[in-house]
């Protein structure tokens, strides 16, 4: 029988390794795989690059990750949050290095990845310093610049409902980029608030069908708390 | 006091330079709004007119914002604020987002902006090449992937520099992207001719206009 719900956050997190590229779900508050973050920080793995879309706030979650000194370098498209203070301060001692994207060229990065796609043209970022070393081709009388996918090691997801096959939904702006998380990720974990029996989900309604996923934990959390 | 040229005229509020953004979107449009004065844009649309709103984080059908006793705790716009959800909206990952976005599907993006030349190049994401921390977001998707780039901005900085320039000196968001201004003194289009001026605060000569402008001004042909 298949079953990818697993019964411990230790079980959840086994085999992740050192220097390991980590996919990170969420924008704002909302669709944050929080727990999975405390996770890996109980874990251990270190010397990690983290792709989110911000730097982290406060200090908890990926703030404090990097706080421990466990992040290499951070690919995001804005760094800055209501409280960026751990970022900042790693950020100008040069203890992390920062990757800007843009936005859509991040999350078309992660799906790219995820569609065996390796890289990509787009015009997003032409004539900036986003351009600067990067291929760049005119197809169509437009021109564009190339981008290299961007697969992860590791996914960290934070879903709505989960069930024992690793089918998914989400919760309205919490999908955000947890489906690319999963599908850009050779090990995709996922944190569910609710664990629905197999067929308990209509098939309609799966945003990320189960394919994309390896281990799910019920983490019935509830509410994200504000910014 | 007599009243001189330059100090009669009346700039335009807040409001009313999203007021008269918002008359200028036709019905039908699908429009993603940036963070600051072009969020008050949604505000202003006149009653009865369908306009579909746009949000970076997956929100299309976006709604005002909500009550405070009604607040949805995962619903919220590119801003991070709280937003509501309008009947007919609908959620989509972020990939598919930026599909609406970068596919060519918006058919108009009002941002905010530090500085936009005459050609339409906009920097809007960082003020000096050493930026600290820059921080990008999703302006240069919306630059270059919407149908339509307005700017809704102050003409001048808070020490009286224009923010219209003849070329930027700030890191460009795009090039060549820009369409139409509305600032705190006139309504402005960028054509290839450059800056052509469609309306101005009351009061405003061209003269005046063009004395806190960094750039050659136009009038309609």
């Amino acid at each position: 029988m298949i079953n990818k719900i697993v019964q411990s956050m230790a079980d959840l997190m086994s085999g992740i390794k050192d220097g390991s590229v980590v996919l990170l779900g969420g924008f704002g508050s909302v669709g944050q795989p929080n727990a999975l973050l405390d996770g890996l920080i109980e874990q251990g793995a270190t010397d990690l690059i983290v792709a989110a879309n911000n730097a982290g706030a406060g200090h908890v979650g990926l703030a404090r990750l990097m706080e421990l000194g466990r992040v290499r370098k951070i690919i995001c498209s804005f760094p800055r949050s209501s409280d960026p203070v751990v970022f900042e301060t790693l950020y100008r001692a040069g203890k992390i290095e920062l990757e800007i994207v843009p936005q859509g060229t991040l999350a078309e990065r992660m799906r790219a990845a995820g569609a065996g796609v390796p890289a990509f043209f787009t015009a997003t970022g032409v004539g900036t310093k986003m351009a600067v070393g990067k291929e760049h081709r005119e197809i169509d009388g437009r021109t564009y610049i190339l981008e290299q996918s961007l697969k992860g090691d590791v996914g960290l997801v934070e879903a709505w409902e989960a069930d024992r096959w690793g089918n998914l939904t989400y919760k309205q702006a919490g999908r955000n980029f947890n489906p690319l998380c999963a599908m850009a990720s050779a090990l995709s974990l996922v944190q569910a608030q609710h664990i629905r029996e197999l067929g308990g989900i209509d098939p309609d309604h799966v945003v990320t069908p189960g394919i994309f996923v390896d281990r799910v934990l019920h983490v019935p959390y509830g509410d994200p708390s504000g910014f | 006091m007599s009243e001189t040229a330059t100090s009669a005229f009346k700039p335009f509020t807040r409001p009313q330079m999203a007021q008269r953004a918002a008359a200028d979107i036709p019905e039908g449009w699908y429009v993603n709004l940036g963070i600051g004065i072009p969020t008050m844009i949604s505000d202003y649309v006149p009653v009865g007119r369908e306009v579909i709103f746009h949000s970076e984080n997956g929100v299309l059908g976006m709604g005002p914002a909500p009550e405070k006793d009604k607040i949805e705790p995962w619903l919220i716009n590119a801003g991070k604020q709280y937003v509501t959800m309008l009947p007919g909206g609908s959620f989509c990952h972020h990939a598919d987002s930026f599909s609406m976005i970068r596919g060519g599907h918006l058919d108009l993006c009002v941002l905010g902006a530090f500085q936009v030349a005459g050609n339409g190049d906009i920097a809007n994401w960082a003020t000096s090449e050493n930026d600290t921390a820059p921080a990008v977001g999703g302006a240069m998707d919306l630059a270059a992937g919407a149908k339509r780039l307005w700017v809704l901005m102050e003409h001048t900085t808070k020490d009286g520099s224009s923010k219209l320039v003849t070329k930027c000196s700030y890191p460009l968001t795009a090039p060549g992207a820009v369409k139409r201004i509305y600032t705190n003194l006139a309504t402005l289009d960028v054509t290839e001719r450059g800056f052509v001026v469609l309306g101005m605060a009351p009061g405003l000569s061209l003269e005046d206009l063009q004395a806190r402008t960094g750039a050659k001004l136009h009038l309609p042909v």
